[in-house]
Protein backbone atom coordinates (compact mmCIF):
# COMPACT_ATOMS: atom_id res chain seq x y z
CA UNK A 1 0.00 0.00 0.00
CA UNK A 2 1.46 3.28 -0.41
CA UNK A 3 1.60 5.75 2.37
CA UNK A 4 -2.25 6.15 3.25
CA UNK A 5 -4.05 9.55 2.64
CA UNK A 6 -6.36 9.11 5.56
CA UNK A 7 -4.86 6.68 8.80
CA UNK A 8 -7.90 6.19 10.79
CA UNK A 9 -7.67 4.35 14.30
CA UNK A 10 -10.12 3.33 16.45
CA UNK A 11 -12.67 5.98 15.56
CA UNK A 12 -15.67 6.29 17.47
CA UNK A 13 -18.38 8.71 17.29
CA UNK A 14 -21.22 9.32 20.27
CA UNK A 15 -24.30 10.95 19.66
CA UNK A 16 -25.72 11.75 23.17
CA UNK A 17 -26.09 8.03 24.45
CA UNK A 18 -26.33 7.00 20.87
CA UNK A 19 -22.86 4.92 19.96
CA UNK A 20 -23.19 5.72 16.03
CA UNK A 21 -19.23 4.17 15.28
CA UNK A 22 -16.96 1.66 17.20
CA UNK A 23 -13.48 1.62 17.10
CA UNK A 24 -12.68 1.82 13.90
CA UNK A 25 -9.60 1.11 11.85
CA UNK A 26 -8.65 1.68 8.52
CA UNK A 27 -5.93 2.86 6.03
CA UNK A 28 -6.94 4.75 2.84
CA UNK A 29 -4.47 4.96 0.41
CA UNK A 30 -3.26 7.76 -1.65
CA UNK A 31 -5.10 8.04 -5.12
CA UNK A 32 -7.76 4.79 -3.65
CA UNK A 33 -11.31 4.70 -5.34
CA UNK A 34 -13.21 3.26 -2.36
CA UNK A 35 -16.92 2.41 -1.98
CA UNK A 36 -18.38 2.22 1.41
CA UNK A 37 -21.37 -0.35 1.47
CA UNK A 38 -24.15 -0.90 4.39
CA UNK A 39 -27.59 -0.53 5.63
CA UNK A 40 -29.00 2.24 6.39
CA UNK A 41 -28.36 3.93 9.74
CA UNK A 42 -25.12 1.75 10.04
CA UNK A 43 -22.77 4.80 10.15
CA UNK A 44 -22.00 5.27 6.88
CA UNK A 45 -22.70 8.89 6.30
CA UNK A 46 -21.24 9.78 9.93
CA UNK A 47 -17.72 8.16 8.93
CA UNK A 48 -17.83 10.62 5.75
CA UNK A 49 -18.78 13.28 7.97
CA UNK A 50 -15.94 12.65 10.74
CA UNK A 51 -13.24 12.30 8.16
CA UNK A 52 -14.83 15.75 6.57
CA UNK A 53 -14.47 17.41 10.14
CA UNK A 54 -18.27 18.14 9.95
CA UNK A 55 -18.55 15.91 13.30
CA UNK A 56 -15.77 15.64 15.61
CA UNK A 57 -14.42 11.84 16.70
CA UNK A 58 -15.54 10.94 20.36
CA UNK A 59 -12.76 8.62 20.41
CA UNK A 60 -9.50 7.44 18.56
CA UNK A 61 -7.72 9.72 15.36
CA UNK A 62 -7.88 10.54 11.76
CA UNK A 63 -4.50 11.02 10.25
CA UNK A 64 -4.50 12.59 6.66
CA UNK A 65 -1.10 13.18 5.40
CA UNK A 66 0.21 11.83 8.25
CA UNK A 67 -1.03 14.52 10.63
CA UNK A 68 -3.38 14.62 13.10
CA UNK A 69 -6.57 16.18 10.71
CA UNK A 70 -7.67 18.17 13.70
CA UNK A 71 -4.18 20.29 13.57
CA UNK A 72 -5.29 21.94 10.22
CA UNK A 73 -7.02 24.37 9.67
CA UNK A 74 -10.50 23.78 9.19
CA UNK A 75 -11.38 25.50 5.93
CA UNK A 76 -8.44 24.94 4.18
CA UNK A 77 -8.99 20.95 5.23
CA UNK A 78 -12.23 21.23 4.07
CA UNK A 79 -11.24 22.93 0.88
CA UNK A 80 -9.20 19.39 0.46
CA UNK A 81 -11.26 16.98 1.51
CA UNK A 82 -14.23 17.90 -0.11
CA UNK A 83 -17.82 16.31 1.31
CA UNK A 84 -20.98 16.31 -1.25
CA UNK A 85 -24.15 16.11 0.61
CA UNK A 86 -26.86 13.46 -0.95
CA UNK A 87 -29.52 16.15 -1.21
CA UNK A 88 -27.32 19.26 -1.65
CA UNK A 89 -28.88 22.62 -1.15
CA UNK A 90 -27.99 25.89 -3.85
CA UNK A 91 -26.93 29.58 -2.44
CA UNK A 92 -28.39 32.60 -3.50
CA UNK A 93 -30.53 33.23 -6.83
CA UNK A 94 -28.63 31.79 -9.53
CA UNK A 95 -26.49 28.99 -10.64
CA UNK A 96 -23.23 31.54 -10.57
CA UNK A 97 -23.90 32.59 -7.13
CA UNK A 98 -23.29 28.87 -6.16
CA UNK A 99 -20.28 28.64 -8.83
CA UNK A 100 -18.94 32.52 -6.99
CA UNK A 101 -18.58 30.78 -3.59
CA UNK A 102 -15.83 28.60 -3.53
CA UNK A 103 -13.80 31.88 -5.07
CA UNK A 104 -15.40 33.93 -2.67
CA UNK A 105 -13.65 32.08 -0.13
CA UNK A 106 -10.33 32.20 -1.16
CA UNK A 107 -10.17 35.27 -1.82
CA UNK A 108 -10.24 34.80 -5.28
CA UNK A 109 -11.96 37.28 -8.55
CA UNK A 110 -14.81 34.97 -9.71
CA UNK A 111 -13.39 33.20 -13.41
CA UNK A 112 -16.22 33.10 -15.53
CA UNK A 113 -14.20 31.14 -18.18
CA UNK A 114 -13.48 28.59 -15.59
CA UNK A 115 -17.31 28.43 -14.28
CA UNK A 116 -18.03 27.59 -17.88
CA UNK A 117 -15.74 24.32 -18.59
CA UNK A 118 -16.89 23.12 -15.28
CA UNK A 119 -20.43 23.50 -15.99
CA UNK A 120 -19.68 21.55 -19.72
CA UNK A 121 -18.12 19.00 -17.64
CA UNK A 122 -21.16 18.12 -16.47
CA UNK A 123 -23.22 18.95 -19.63
CA UNK A 124 -24.91 21.82 -18.36
CA UNK A 125 -24.68 24.87 -21.31
CA UNK A 126 -23.29 28.17 -20.40
CA UNK A 127 -26.86 29.76 -20.32
CA UNK A 128 -27.22 27.93 -17.00
CA UNK A 129 -24.73 30.16 -15.39
CA UNK A 130 -27.57 32.87 -14.83
CA UNK A 131 -30.50 30.63 -14.51
CA UNK A 132 -32.44 31.17 -11.77
CA UNK A 133 -31.49 28.15 -9.51
CA UNK A 134 -35.75 27.60 -8.87
CA UNK A 135 -36.10 26.38 -12.12
CA UNK A 136 -33.20 23.61 -11.94
CA UNK A 137 -34.31 20.07 -12.21
CA UNK A 138 -32.92 17.87 -9.39
CA UNK A 139 -30.39 16.49 -11.58
CA UNK A 140 -29.15 19.42 -12.66
CA UNK A 141 -29.05 21.01 -9.11
CA UNK A 142 -27.08 17.91 -8.22
CA UNK A 143 -24.39 18.85 -11.01
CA UNK A 144 -23.95 22.47 -10.14
CA UNK A 145 -23.23 21.14 -6.59
CA UNK A 146 -20.58 19.10 -7.79
CA UNK A 147 -19.27 20.90 -10.09
CA UNK A 148 -18.98 23.63 -6.79
CA UNK A 149 -17.23 21.12 -5.00
CA UNK A 150 -14.81 20.38 -7.95
CA UNK A 151 -14.36 23.97 -9.50
CA UNK A 152 -10.86 23.77 -7.34
CA UNK A 153 -9.49 20.21 -7.57
CA UNK A 154 -9.50 18.85 -3.87
CA UNK A 155 -7.60 16.01 -2.65
CA UNK A 156 -10.23 14.02 -1.88
CA UNK A 157 -13.97 13.67 -2.85
CA UNK A 158 -16.38 12.62 -0.03
CA UNK A 159 -19.40 11.47 -2.20
CA UNK A 160 -22.91 10.84 0.27
CA UNK A 161 -25.15 9.07 -2.16
CA UNK A 162 -24.77 11.67 -4.63
CA UNK A 163 -26.08 9.71 -7.72
CA UNK A 164 -28.98 7.99 -5.29
CA UNK A 165 -32.60 9.09 -7.22
CA UNK A 166 -30.74 10.52 -10.11
CA UNK A 167 -32.21 9.06 -13.68
CA UNK A 168 -29.57 7.10 -16.03
CA UNK A 169 -28.32 9.82 -18.17
CA UNK A 170 -27.07 12.03 -15.08
CA UNK A 171 -25.67 9.22 -13.06
CA UNK A 172 -23.48 8.22 -16.33
CA UNK A 173 -22.54 11.92 -16.64
CA UNK A 174 -21.70 12.63 -12.75
CA UNK A 175 -19.94 9.23 -13.05
CA UNK A 176 -17.79 9.79 -15.91
CA UNK A 177 -16.43 13.64 -14.14
CA UNK A 178 -15.71 12.29 -10.94
CA UNK A 179 -13.72 9.25 -13.10
CA UNK A 180 -11.97 12.40 -15.00
CA UNK A 181 -11.06 13.68 -11.66
CA UNK A 182 -9.90 9.87 -10.06
CA UNK A 183 -7.64 9.69 -12.95
CA UNK A 184 -5.98 12.90 -12.33
CA UNK A 185 -5.25 11.52 -8.55
CA UNK A 186 -8.42 12.46 -6.33
CA UNK A 187 -8.77 9.79 -3.73
CA UNK A 188 -12.81 9.16 -3.83
CA UNK A 189 -14.64 7.86 -1.24
CA UNK A 190 -18.18 7.30 -1.82
CA UNK A 191 -21.21 6.04 -0.13
CA UNK A 192 -23.42 4.02 -2.25
CA UNK A 193 -26.78 1.61 -2.12
CA UNK A 194 -26.67 0.79 -5.79
CA UNK A 195 -25.57 -2.55 -5.59
CA UNK A 196 -24.10 -1.91 -9.28
CA UNK A 197 -21.93 0.25 -8.26
CA UNK A 198 -20.89 -1.93 -5.73
CA UNK A 199 -20.05 -5.29 -7.46
CA UNK A 200 -17.66 -2.36 -9.57
CA UNK A 201 -16.26 -0.94 -6.77
CA UNK A 202 -12.31 -1.11 -6.83
CA UNK A 203 -12.25 -1.30 -2.90
CA UNK A 204 -14.70 -2.34 -1.19
CA UNK A 205 -15.63 -0.99 2.98
CA UNK A 206 -18.62 -2.74 4.68
CA UNK A 207 -19.76 -0.97 7.46
CA UNK A 208 -22.49 -2.54 10.08
CA UNK A 209 -23.65 -1.64 13.58
CA UNK A 210 -21.28 1.48 13.28
CA UNK A 211 -18.85 -1.37 12.37
CA UNK A 212 -15.97 -2.08 9.71
CA UNK A 213 -17.52 -5.48 8.60
CA UNK A 214 -15.16 -6.12 5.62
CA UNK A 215 -11.62 -4.16 6.13
CA UNK A 216 -10.68 -2.64 2.61
CA UNK A 217 -8.37 -4.60 0.40
CA UNK A 218 -6.29 -3.34 -1.82
CA UNK B 1 -45.80 77.10 27.17
CA UNK B 2 -47.21 75.11 29.66
CA UNK B 3 -50.70 74.43 27.93
CA UNK B 4 -50.73 70.19 28.27
CA UNK B 5 -52.53 69.65 31.28
CA UNK B 6 -53.60 66.04 31.87
CA UNK B 7 -55.68 65.48 34.87
CA UNK B 8 -56.16 62.49 36.83
CA UNK B 9 -59.30 62.40 35.89
CA UNK B 10 -58.55 62.80 32.32
CA UNK B 11 -56.03 59.67 32.79
CA UNK B 12 -59.22 57.52 34.52
CA UNK B 13 -60.97 58.30 31.60
CA UNK B 14 -58.10 57.18 29.37
CA UNK B 15 -58.18 53.73 30.78
CA UNK B 16 -61.45 53.53 28.87
CA UNK B 17 -59.20 52.96 26.11
CA UNK B 18 -57.62 49.93 27.76
CA UNK B 19 -61.24 48.71 28.42
CA UNK B 20 -62.24 48.54 24.73
CA UNK B 21 -58.50 46.61 24.05
CA UNK B 22 -58.74 43.71 26.78
CA UNK B 23 -62.63 43.26 25.38
CA UNK B 24 -61.50 43.04 21.90
CA UNK B 25 -58.75 40.45 22.89
CA UNK B 26 -61.15 38.35 25.52
CA UNK B 27 -63.98 38.37 22.49
CA UNK B 28 -61.24 37.07 19.86
CA UNK B 29 -59.45 34.60 22.33
CA UNK B 30 -56.28 36.35 21.13
CA UNK B 31 -55.15 35.57 24.77
CA UNK B 32 -53.11 38.56 25.62
CA UNK B 33 -55.47 40.32 28.56
CA UNK B 34 -52.86 38.58 31.08
CA UNK B 35 -49.45 40.74 29.13
CA UNK B 36 -51.98 44.00 28.56
CA UNK B 37 -53.04 43.88 32.08
CA UNK B 38 -49.30 43.76 33.15
CA UNK B 39 -48.05 46.01 31.08
CA UNK B 40 -50.65 48.42 31.82
CA UNK B 41 -49.72 48.14 35.49
CA UNK B 42 -46.36 48.60 34.78
CA UNK B 43 -46.63 51.46 32.54
CA UNK B 44 -48.25 53.57 35.08
CA UNK B 45 -45.91 52.03 37.93
CA UNK B 46 -42.79 52.86 35.98
CA UNK B 47 -43.71 56.01 34.36
CA UNK B 48 -44.95 57.74 37.95
CA UNK B 49 -41.54 56.42 39.47
CA UNK B 50 -39.34 57.83 36.59
CA UNK B 51 -41.09 61.09 36.76
CA UNK B 52 -40.24 61.47 40.21
CA UNK B 53 -36.57 60.63 39.29
CA UNK B 54 -36.07 62.72 36.58
CA UNK B 55 -37.12 65.72 38.73
CA UNK B 56 -34.85 64.74 41.23
CA UNK B 57 -32.09 64.31 39.06
CA UNK B 58 -32.78 67.72 36.56
CA UNK B 59 -33.38 69.48 39.52
CA UNK B 60 -29.73 68.37 41.64
CA UNK B 61 -27.99 68.45 38.38
CA UNK B 62 -24.87 66.43 38.89
CA UNK B 63 -22.76 64.27 35.94
CA UNK B 64 -22.38 61.05 38.22
CA UNK B 65 -26.22 60.81 38.33
CA UNK B 66 -27.19 61.67 34.80
CA UNK B 67 -24.14 59.48 33.87
CA UNK B 68 -25.90 56.64 36.25
CA UNK B 69 -29.34 57.01 34.91
CA UNK B 70 -27.75 56.53 31.65
CA UNK B 71 -26.19 53.22 32.39
CA UNK B 72 -29.53 51.98 34.05
CA UNK B 73 -31.48 52.55 30.83
CA UNK B 74 -28.69 50.94 28.71
CA UNK B 75 -28.82 47.69 31.63
CA UNK B 76 -32.12 47.26 31.15
CA UNK B 77 -31.90 47.45 27.46
CA UNK B 78 -29.60 44.83 27.41
CA UNK B 79 -32.16 42.40 29.54
CA UNK B 80 -34.86 43.16 27.65
CA UNK B 81 -32.87 42.37 23.96
CA UNK B 82 -31.45 39.41 26.07
CA UNK B 83 -34.99 37.49 26.51
CA UNK B 84 -35.41 37.66 22.42
CA UNK B 85 -32.05 36.08 22.21
CA UNK B 86 -33.79 32.69 22.98
CA UNK B 87 -30.27 31.22 24.11
CA UNK B 88 -27.83 32.82 22.27
CA UNK B 89 -24.63 32.23 24.76
CA UNK B 90 -23.60 35.55 26.03
CA UNK B 91 -26.44 37.49 24.48
CA UNK B 92 -27.26 39.81 27.42
CA UNK B 93 -23.12 40.85 27.51
CA UNK B 94 -23.45 41.23 23.53
CA UNK B 95 -26.55 43.41 24.25
CA UNK B 96 -24.92 45.34 26.39
CA UNK B 97 -22.02 46.43 24.61
CA UNK B 98 -23.81 46.73 21.48
CA UNK B 99 -26.36 49.07 23.20
CA UNK B 100 -23.76 51.18 24.95
CA UNK B 101 -21.73 51.87 22.10
CA UNK B 102 -23.99 52.74 19.88
CA UNK B 103 -25.98 55.00 22.50
CA UNK B 104 -23.05 56.59 23.69
CA UNK B 105 -20.73 57.25 20.49
CA UNK B 106 -24.57 58.40 19.41
CA UNK B 107 -24.55 60.69 22.63
CA UNK B 108 -21.05 61.86 22.44
CA UNK B 109 -21.69 62.93 18.40
CA UNK B 110 -24.36 64.79 19.31
CA UNK B 111 -22.87 66.89 22.25
CA UNK B 112 -19.71 67.47 20.06
CA UNK B 113 -21.93 68.99 17.33
CA UNK B 114 -23.56 71.08 20.29
CA UNK B 115 -27.19 69.29 18.86
CA UNK B 116 -27.83 68.30 22.70
CA UNK B 117 -26.25 70.08 25.84
CA UNK B 118 -24.79 67.59 28.24
CA UNK B 119 -27.86 68.00 30.58
CA UNK B 120 -29.59 65.91 32.22
CA UNK B 121 -33.35 67.23 31.05
CA UNK B 122 -31.64 66.61 27.60
CA UNK B 123 -28.99 63.68 27.83
CA UNK B 124 -31.76 61.18 29.68
CA UNK B 125 -34.73 61.44 27.30
CA UNK B 126 -32.24 61.02 24.31
CA UNK B 127 -30.25 58.24 26.02
CA UNK B 128 -33.68 56.58 26.60
CA UNK B 129 -35.01 57.49 23.31
CA UNK B 130 -31.73 55.45 21.14
CA UNK B 131 -31.24 52.57 23.87
CA UNK B 132 -34.87 51.64 23.06
CA UNK B 133 -34.48 51.51 19.37
CA UNK B 134 -31.27 50.46 19.99
CA UNK B 135 -32.99 47.34 22.19
CA UNK B 136 -35.78 46.91 19.59
CA UNK B 137 -33.45 46.73 16.42
CA UNK B 138 -31.42 44.08 18.45
CA UNK B 139 -34.35 41.59 18.92
CA UNK B 140 -35.12 41.89 16.13
CA UNK B 141 -32.17 41.28 14.39
CA UNK B 142 -31.50 38.04 17.01
CA UNK B 143 -34.68 36.54 16.39
CA UNK B 144 -33.65 36.72 12.41
CA UNK B 145 -30.58 35.02 13.10
CA UNK B 146 -31.92 32.50 15.46
CA UNK B 147 -34.56 31.49 12.43
CA UNK B 148 -32.17 31.65 9.51
CA UNK B 149 -29.26 29.74 11.25
CA UNK B 150 -32.55 26.81 11.78
CA UNK B 151 -34.35 27.28 8.41
CA UNK B 152 -31.16 27.50 6.49
CA UNK B 153 -28.65 25.10 8.92
CA UNK B 154 -28.15 22.47 5.59
CA UNK B 155 -27.06 25.73 3.24
CA UNK B 156 -24.35 26.74 6.06
CA UNK B 157 -23.10 23.20 6.45
CA UNK B 158 -22.57 22.97 2.97
CA UNK B 159 -20.65 26.76 3.19
CA UNK B 160 -18.73 25.11 5.66
CA UNK B 161 -18.17 21.51 3.99
CA UNK B 162 -17.06 23.77 1.30
CA UNK B 163 -14.38 25.38 2.88
CA UNK B 164 -15.95 28.71 4.06
CA UNK B 165 -14.79 29.89 7.67
CA UNK B 166 -17.28 30.91 9.84
CA UNK B 167 -17.86 34.64 8.39
CA UNK B 168 -18.08 33.55 5.30
CA UNK B 169 -20.64 30.81 6.03
CA UNK B 170 -23.02 33.16 8.25
CA UNK B 171 -22.44 36.24 5.92
CA UNK B 172 -26.26 35.65 4.22
CA UNK B 173 -27.71 35.24 7.17
CA UNK B 174 -25.87 38.41 9.41
CA UNK B 175 -26.66 41.14 6.99
CA UNK B 176 -30.28 39.50 6.71
CA UNK B 177 -30.81 39.74 10.38
CA UNK B 178 -29.28 43.83 10.16
CA UNK B 179 -31.63 44.04 7.49
CA UNK B 180 -34.42 43.13 9.70
CA UNK B 181 -33.28 45.09 12.55
CA UNK B 182 -33.28 48.23 11.29
CA UNK B 183 -36.41 47.80 9.02
CA UNK B 184 -38.50 49.32 11.64
CA UNK B 185 -35.98 52.58 12.13
CA UNK B 186 -35.68 53.05 8.36
CA UNK B 187 -39.46 52.29 7.57
CA UNK B 188 -40.40 55.03 10.39
CA UNK B 189 -37.60 57.25 8.86
CA UNK B 190 -39.11 57.01 5.01
CA UNK B 191 -42.79 57.39 6.87
CA UNK B 192 -41.82 60.36 9.39
CA UNK B 193 -44.18 63.38 8.85
CA UNK B 194 -46.73 61.45 6.05
CA UNK B 195 -47.64 58.69 8.53
CA UNK B 196 -46.65 59.62 11.44
CA UNK B 197 -46.30 62.40 13.76
CA UNK B 198 -43.02 61.01 15.90
CA UNK B 199 -43.37 61.34 19.87
CA UNK B 200 -40.79 63.65 20.30
CA UNK B 201 -41.69 66.62 17.81
CA UNK B 202 -45.45 65.84 18.77
CA UNK B 203 -44.58 66.16 22.38
CA UNK B 204 -42.64 69.35 21.97
CA UNK B 205 -45.24 70.98 19.67
CA UNK B 206 -48.12 70.20 22.54
CA UNK B 207 -45.70 71.67 24.98
CA UNK B 208 -46.36 75.13 22.78
CA UNK B 209 -42.71 75.19 21.06
CA UNK B 210 -42.72 76.64 17.43
CA UNK B 211 -43.15 73.16 15.03
CA UNK B 212 -40.28 74.23 12.82
CA UNK B 213 -37.88 74.00 15.57
CA UNK B 214 -39.78 71.01 16.96
CA UNK B 215 -39.42 69.65 13.51
CA UNK B 216 -35.71 70.03 13.07
CA UNK B 217 -35.12 68.30 16.83
CA UNK B 218 -37.35 65.18 15.05
CA UNK B 219 -35.29 65.44 11.86
CA UNK B 220 -32.10 65.08 14.47
CA UNK B 221 -33.58 62.66 16.56
CA UNK B 222 -34.21 60.51 12.81
CA UNK B 223 -30.73 61.04 11.70
CA UNK B 224 -29.42 59.64 15.81
CA UNK B 225 -31.77 56.68 15.42
CA UNK B 226 -30.70 55.66 12.00
CA UNK B 227 -27.26 55.83 13.51
CA UNK B 228 -27.88 54.18 16.79
CA UNK B 229 -29.81 51.21 15.27
CA UNK B 230 -27.30 50.52 12.83
CA UNK B 231 -24.57 50.26 15.10
CA UNK B 232 -26.15 48.72 17.40
CA UNK B 233 -27.32 46.02 15.12
CA UNK B 234 -24.19 45.39 13.28
CA UNK B 235 -21.95 45.11 16.57
CA UNK B 236 -24.52 42.98 18.05
CA UNK B 237 -24.92 40.50 14.90
CA UNK B 238 -21.33 40.19 14.54
CA UNK B 239 -20.70 39.54 18.30
CA UNK B 240 -23.35 36.49 18.25
CA UNK B 241 -22.88 34.42 14.93
CA UNK B 242 -19.68 33.08 15.85
CA UNK B 243 -22.17 31.76 19.13
CA UNK B 244 -23.78 29.28 16.94
CA UNK B 245 -20.67 27.39 16.35
CA UNK B 246 -18.71 25.00 18.44
CA UNK B 247 -14.50 25.29 18.52
CA UNK B 248 -14.20 22.69 15.87
CA UNK B 249 -16.00 25.15 13.02
CA UNK B 250 -19.16 23.08 12.93
CA UNK B 251 -22.54 24.41 13.57
CA UNK B 252 -23.99 23.76 17.20
CA UNK B 253 -26.62 21.93 18.62
CA UNK B 254 -28.54 25.78 19.30
CA UNK B 255 -29.05 26.40 15.61
CA UNK B 256 -31.15 22.65 15.27
CA UNK B 257 -33.41 24.28 17.65
CA UNK B 258 -33.36 27.67 18.08
CA UNK B 259 -36.21 29.04 15.75
CA UNK B 260 -39.67 28.86 17.99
Amino acid sequence: MTEPIFDVQGLGYKNGKNQILHDMTVQIAKGANLTIAGPSGSGKSTFLRLLATLLTPTSGTVMFNGKDQSTYPKPLYRQQVSYCFQQPTLFGETVRDNLAFPFEIRGQNFDEQKALAALDSVELTAEMLDQPIIELSGGEKQRVALVRNLLFKPQVLLLDEISAGLDVDTKGVVHRLIQSYRESGVTVLSVTHDETEIAAADDLLRIRDGRIEVPTHE
Amino acid sequence: MNNLIVSPTALAFAVVLVVIALVINLKEKIGLERDMIIGVIRAVIQLTIVGYVLTYIIKIDRIWLTGLMVAIIIFNAALNANKRADGIPHAFIISLLAIATSTLVTILLLVLAGAVRFTPSQIVPVSGMIASNAMVAIGLAYRSMNTSFHDQRQGVLERLALGANLKQASAHIVQMAIRTGMAPTIDSAKTVGIVSLPGMMSGLIFAGVDPTKAIMYQIMVTFMLLAATSIGSVIACYLAYPRYYNSDMQLSDKSSNSAK
